[in-house]
């Protein structure tokens, strides 16, 4: 029997499942592997019987926990799918307010009884990665996730390999692509203590990287200082100033 | 006594999380309600102190399908409050960008969720088998949209090179000039698709509610990237008074933002650019149009599907015009971003997403840190709409088996294509009859 996988999405944009929609022609090959028994973006069946659940998205509120809690229990292997999953995603970046003030500028105007905590859908939204509510087996980063990585990932996972996520840094696949270092035309970049594996597909189209793959497991910390240092910057400014993806850390622990 | 309860726990086939309760008790129903149960994200809340070059990269994560259109909407609100003018070449490669989506996000919607209910399955995958040429066009259709948004701006899903006052990486002539032939070579997958789903139109249900149909409007294009907010009950407004079009407002039973201009409700999305713009659509999305009888003003719901197949063929013969035009004038590849200078201001910038209009409006202070945040987004406007549908569309189909009555309300849910993720407000309507 084919293994049976699920794709379960909570606080995200979806925009990693459309990376599985995105992968064409590979799709239709992954699916002779692979039994899909629920996806609700795309598929109207569902089964509570799988192998492997795909999560995506932050997990905000008691009932996002609850959800996910069931999952796990049914799942023989749990992957966090994405940024979101991974690390809490951009709106990690609202748990630096109170949910009360979060919700005093977005619902504006609205009757404070309504949005408070009597109502499941509003009860106290923090936004988090997934291993901090359950075990998580595997990951696959990034904002969005690598079609190719997933594909990847999926195919480890199902040959019994670890999931070939890289350990270096973004600055390997950055030099590889000959790419002009951003540090020397006055950009900041968090290529060098971030997770490799995106193909430094920012700094390739002249951005800074972001780090929304996370942090490299054990980043060369001195090498990184002296490389800020020789651009006149330091470690904290770096982090105050790039923590779109990276409030995880910033919050405390460093683990995924 | 008879009595028909329907709950539709995250219905299937639409972006993000939505529920459909249905109660009727003696051919007469107590309740029907669309609700969204999407966790809230909060971003016009944590946007608050980020540098104005961030704000494109934090909003296109609102939404994964329409992440281009963000980020432009996203763009234009920055440039606007600075006072920056882009280039003409930028402007095109913008528009070439919003039809690289648009071209993604219709066939997504029509080619793998819609046409399984009109073939009578669950899904996509057991297409597969049935129809392995159809679903290999839509495959392939679907794969140009994205190489023509990694084209233009990097990547297929969160745009990298589209930066304020123009592009950080340009596409080179050549790849343009390729990317123009597969979009030329593409006319008969998109015509057979059309034939599919013409062969197949007698599925989608004939349902009309007679509503205000809001989108942007030009004199010379189909609008995508800019116009005026344009209605089909009240003429032209300035995007500057978006505020009192869109009339985001909260009820006292509900915690959600509801939007109303001149009627209780309007609609927003492919079905509301056709009925105000069809006359400037490219011809062979005219004879497509033609072809399934759509013709504007439609108020049928439904015909947003057909809408959509449409203006996939608009987009297609609308970017082959863009980049002869790029071309011709002849492309500067190195072309640098317009200067950007960073000062106090609000600024507004409005574009026509695949899903509608799409409005982000940003305070900055001195510094170019964001002070203020109100993004209005399609799928918002249009949850009022679908609720009024759904009252007036519930009560023709009481004699209907359940499941099939389920499969109908799901059916008009999933025509205005809601992207519910987007969509950062929860909304509970409740009609009770």
């Amino acid at each position: 029997m084919k293994p049976r996988v699920a794709f379960f999405d909570f606080a995200s944009c979806e925009g990693c499942q459309l990376q599985v929609a995105n992968l064409e022609e590979t799709l239709l090959d992954v699916l002779a592997l692979v039994d899909v028994v629920s996806f609700r973006e795309v598929m109207k069946e569902h089964s509570d019987d799988y192998d492997i659940a795909l999560v995506e998205g932050s997990i905000a509120r008691r009932m996002d926990e609850e959800r996910l809690q069931e999952i796990r229990k049914r799942a023989k292997v749990l992957i966090a799918f994405g940024a979101c999953a991974h690390l809490g995603g951009v709106q990690r970046l609202g748990n630096h307010w109170s949910p009360e003030e979060n919700k005093r500028i977005v619902y504006d105007g609205a009757d404070p009884r309504d949005i408070g905590d009597g109502n499941p859908f509003f009860e106290q939204p923090r936004h988090r990665a997934v291993d901090e509510v359950v075990p998580v087996d595997a990951f696959i980063p990034g904002c969005p996730v690598n079609r190719d990585e997933f594909a990847r990932v999926l195919v480890a996972l199902l040959t019994g390999n670890k999931p070939p996520i890289p350990e270096y840094p973004v600055c390997v696949e950055c030099k590889k692509k000959e790419n002009v270092c951003l540090f020397t035309v006055g950009k900041v970049c968090m290529g060098p203590v971030t997770r490799a594996g995106c193909g430094a597909a920012c700094p390739t189209f002249g951005n800074e990287c972001e780090a929304c793959r996370g942090y490299i497991s054990h980043p060369q910390e001195q090498a990184q200082a002296d490389v800020l240092v020789k651009y006149g910057l330091t470690p904290d400014e770096i982090l105050s100033r790039k923590t779109l993806f990276t409030s995880r850390y910033l919050e405390g622990g460093r683990t995924a | 006594m008879s009595e028909i309860k329907i709950h539709l726990e995250h219905v299937t086939r639409v972006e993000g999380h939505g529920n459909i309760v249905f109660n009727a008790r003696n051919g007469a129903i107590e309740q029907v309600q669309w609700q969204v149960s999407e966790a809230p994200r909060f971003f016009e809340s944590f946007v608050r102190g980020r540098p104005y070059h961030q704000l494109s990269h934090i909003t296109s994560r609102i939404c994964g399908i329409c992440s281009i259109g963000h980020a432009l909407a996203s763009l234009k609100a920055t440039e606007a409050a600075f006072g920056v003018t882009i280039s003409d070449q930028t402007r095109i490669l913008r528009r070439l960008a919003m039809h690289a989506e648009n071209l993604q996000s219709h066939i997504l919607h029509v080619g793998y969720l819609v046409a399984p209910d009109l073939l009578g399955v669950g899904s996509v995958f057991p297409l597969i088998q049935s129809h392995p040429d159809a679903v290999r066009t839509v495959v392939r259709l679907h794969r140009l949209g994205n190489e023509m948004s990694d084209l233009l701006c990097g990547r297929t899903t969160h745009p990298i090179a589209l930066v304020p006052g123009g592009f950080s990486a340009i596409p080179s002539a050549r790849s343009l000039a390729e990317m123009r032939q597969k979009l030329v070579d593409a006319v008969p997958d998109a015509a057979s698709v059309g034939q599919l789903v013409l062969d197949n139109a007698g599925a989608l249900p004939d349902f009309t509610r007679e509503t205000e149909h809001i989108a942007l409007v030009a004199t010379d294009e189909y609008a995508m990237y800019d116009g005026l907010i344009g209605s089909t009950d009240t003429g032209r407004h300035p995007v500057a008074d978006y505020e009192s079009i869109v009339n985001e407002f909260v009820v006292r039973y509900s915690t959600a933002k509801f939007t109303q201009h001149h009627r209780n409700s309007y609609m927003v999305g492919a079905l509301a650019r056709f009925n105000l713009n069809s006359h400037l659509l490219r011809p062979l999305a005219r004879q497509w149009a033609e072809r399934f009888g759509l013709q504007a003003v439609c108020h049928n719901p439904f015909m947003n599907n057909v809408a959509q197949l449409v203006e996939f063929l608009h987009s297609l013969e609308e970017s082959v015009l863009l980049i002869d035009e790029l071309l011709g004038k002849g492309l500067n590849p190195a072309e640098a971003p317009a200067k950007v200078r960073a000062k106090a201001g609000r600024g507004i910038g409005a574009v026509e997403v695949p899903r509608g209009l799409l409005i982000h409006d940003y305070t900055y202070d001195d510094d170019g840190l964001c002070a203020k945040a109100n993004c209005v987004i399609p799928t918002n406007q249009n949850h009022h709409n679908i609720n009024r549908d759904l009252a007036a569309f519930a009560p023709t189909l009481l004699q209907k088996p359940e499941a099939e009555i389920a499969l109908n309300l799901e059916m008009l849910v999933r025509a205005y294509d809601p992207c519910i993720s987007c969509s950062t407000h929860f909304l509970a309507v409740r009609f009770v009859q």
